[in-house]
């Protein structure tokens, strides 16, 4: 489906992409950002889920419960305490909040 | 039904990408990781419609176990997630990385498995790599290496930040050891590669596992963020190669993205500090520093001062800058000190905070614990962005800061800060420092400027002398 070349030039482009969104990020929201790009990541629940999906033998299946297990505590943890931190982010009045929104 | 699944996993990648984006800014940035949380569900519900998992023989069992693991692992996560305290974010985010770093390790262990599993039964291929591909094979081990080295090292950087794993010593020689390891595991990488035996699987994931404990125990706890970042960026690069190993483009794509965004991000915060990140992994800081960096301090006595008198000197200030450290928020004094800013304020006087890139247990950090007590955003000011201005402050009031005001980063070669960006602290009318003790900070280095004849000390607990300071402030 993805394959050979066609993989080479999407981990090409996604790299750059990576590097543009965070070159532009204030030091402030560093650790929210670490902690949202951790959540990202989280999208290995859905190869888990197709690992254990293909799972054939008692083996496989505790493994790939493993991963399935591993990969929903990234995605649901890294959502929650990202959303935690983010929404303590406020400006001094809602003024400048329009402001900066524009 | 498979255009619906690659066209929702498209959406999601769209979606990632995009509330990254959102979240470099303050404003959007909420809406950027419900953006992202949006994209996860919508790859997580399709995921249960594809091929692969409908035409399993095994169909039945695999859907039951996979609701059960993910009930078990997100109400593990969720419940841990809405209770940590704001100070403990770090450590938190390392479990949470480790875990994901760990599931990418495993699903190339299935893979690899079944590969082998293929081959031993006797017909048609003769390797795992005959039965995979080889550029399949290749990735699904680099991703297993990266993974389960990212899943290791996070576990033990959540313990050290945790305060449940003191050490930085483990074996005698240990930069050697990891070296010698780090080759033998490329040894059995290149077996898995060739074999169709069941032990060099074993081993190899067993070896991956020990270096990444190695890897991260030496480190130093002043570093840990650097690391934390680092295998954060590694998750991301695992995630990406069992994308392809899978066939699936969302995890190629969010996981480069991720990959590429954190390995800038561990630069910058590296950078930050005055660290290479290949200094960070051979050279044990804190504990080899404390030795040599014992000189100047004595050249001087610290001079007291009473909660009183820096309360009238703040209370007729021009400026006030508050430099917080991670003292104040061990000492939860965050909701004192906006008190503080606010009694301030209303006597006209500006207030500002200066944050240094590393205040905090990592960039950022403390403008979450700020955050989290109330303090807008837009009176917290970079460090880029303050030091021109200490030059107009009347007082600087550094509260639970050490390593961040240290001047000897700019004038003493031989400090083992020397180097590092510092807030120009010194070069205001006064110096307020709020500490616990006399004692060093968490580099272990000394600091000349506590003695400097401008700088008064205000020895005590923070949250009770920003209290005595508030009571003060109140009284004029």
């Amino acid at each position: 489906m993805i394959e050979g070349l066609a993989a080479l030039y999407i981990f090409m482009l996604a790299a750059f992409t990576g590097y543009e969104i965070i070159s532009k990020v204030p030091v402030i929201l560093h650790t929210p950002l670490m902690s949202g790009s951790n959540f990202v990541h989280g999208i290995v629940l859905v190869g888990a889920m197709i690992a254990l999906g293909i799972a054939e033998n008692t083996t496989q299946q505790a493994i790939g419960f493993v991963a399935v297990l591993l990969a929903a505590g990234n995605a649901v943890g890294g959502y929650v305490v990202t959303e935690r931190m983010l929404e303590m982010f406020k400006p001094s009045d809602k003024k400048a909040d329009k402001q900066e929104a524009k | 039904m498979d255009l619906l699944i690659q066209a929702s996993y498209f959406l999601a990648a769209v979606l990632f990408i995009l509330g990254l984006k959102q979240m470099s800014s303050p404003v959007t940035a909420r809406r950027g990781i419900q953006w992202a949380g949006a994209g996860m569900v919508l790859a997580t519900l399709v995921t249960f419609m594809s091929h692969e998992l409908t035409e399993n023989p095994q169909a039945m069992t695999n859907y039951i176990l996979i609701i059960v693991a993910i009930a078990i692992g997100g109400g593990y996560a969720y419940v841990s997630g809405k209770k940590v305290a704001m100070t403990d974010m770090p450590q938190m985010i390392a479990m949470y990385n480790g875990m994901g770093g760990g599931a990418a390790a495993t699903i190339a262990a299935v893979e690899l498995l079944k590969a082998q599993g293929e081959v031993a039964s006797g017909t048609g291929p003769t390797t795992i790599a005959q039965a995979m591909g080889v550029d399949i094979t290749i990735l699904a081990i680099l991703g297993a290496i990266i993974g389960t080295i990212a899943f290791s090292g996070s576990i033990i950087a959540w313990a050290k930040l945790d305060g449940r794993l003191n050490t930085n010593k483990l074996l005698p020689k240990q930069q050697v050891i990891n070296l010698i390891l780090a080759l033998v595991l490329v040894g059995f990488a290149v077996s898995v590669y060739f074999t169709n035996a069941l032990m060099p699987i074993i081993v190899f994931f067993g070896l991956a596992l020990v270096l990444g404990v190695f890897i991260t125990v030496p480190v130093g706890g002043a570093d840990m963020p650097v690391i934390i970042s680092l295998f954060n960026a590694l998750t991301g690069l695992a995630v990406g190669f069992e994308g392809y190993v899978l066939g699936n483009a969302a995890m190629i794509i969010a996981g480069t993205v991720v990959g590429s965004a954190g390995s800038l991000l561990t630069h910058l915060m590296a950078k930050a500090m005055n660290r290479s990140v290949s200094n960070v992994f051979f050279s044990g800081f804190g504990t080899a520093a404390a030795a040599e960096g014992q000189s100047d301090a004595s050249g001087g006595t610290m001079k007291e001062v009473q909660a009183q008198d820096v309360g009238i000197m703040m209370a007729y200030a021009n400026q006030v800058v508050i430099i917080p450290g991670y003292g104040m928020a061990v000492a939860q004094a965050q909701h004192k000190v906006w008190e503080l800013t606010q009694l301030l304020t209303e006597k006209g006087v500006k207030v500002k905070f200066a944050i240094h890139p590393v205040a905090g247990r990592m960039p950022g950090h403390m403008n979450v614990l700020l955050a989290e007590a109330g303090v807008p955003y837009d009176m917290i000011y970079d460090m880029e962005d303050i030091n021109a201005d200490f030059g107009n402050t009347t007082v600087s009031l550094v509260i639970g800061a050490n390593d961040v005001v240290n001047p000897s980063a700019k004038k003493d070669p031989s400090s083992p800060l020397f180097g590092m960006p510092i807030l120009n602290a010194e070069e205001s009318e006064n110096v307020i420092v709020i500490k616990r003790g006399r004692g060093t900070g968490f580099s272990g280095v000394e600091n000349p400027l506590f003695v400097l004849d401008n700088t008064r000390m205000l020895f005590g607990d923070g949250q009770k002398a920003v209290s005595e300071l508030i009571q003060a402030v109140k009284e004029l």
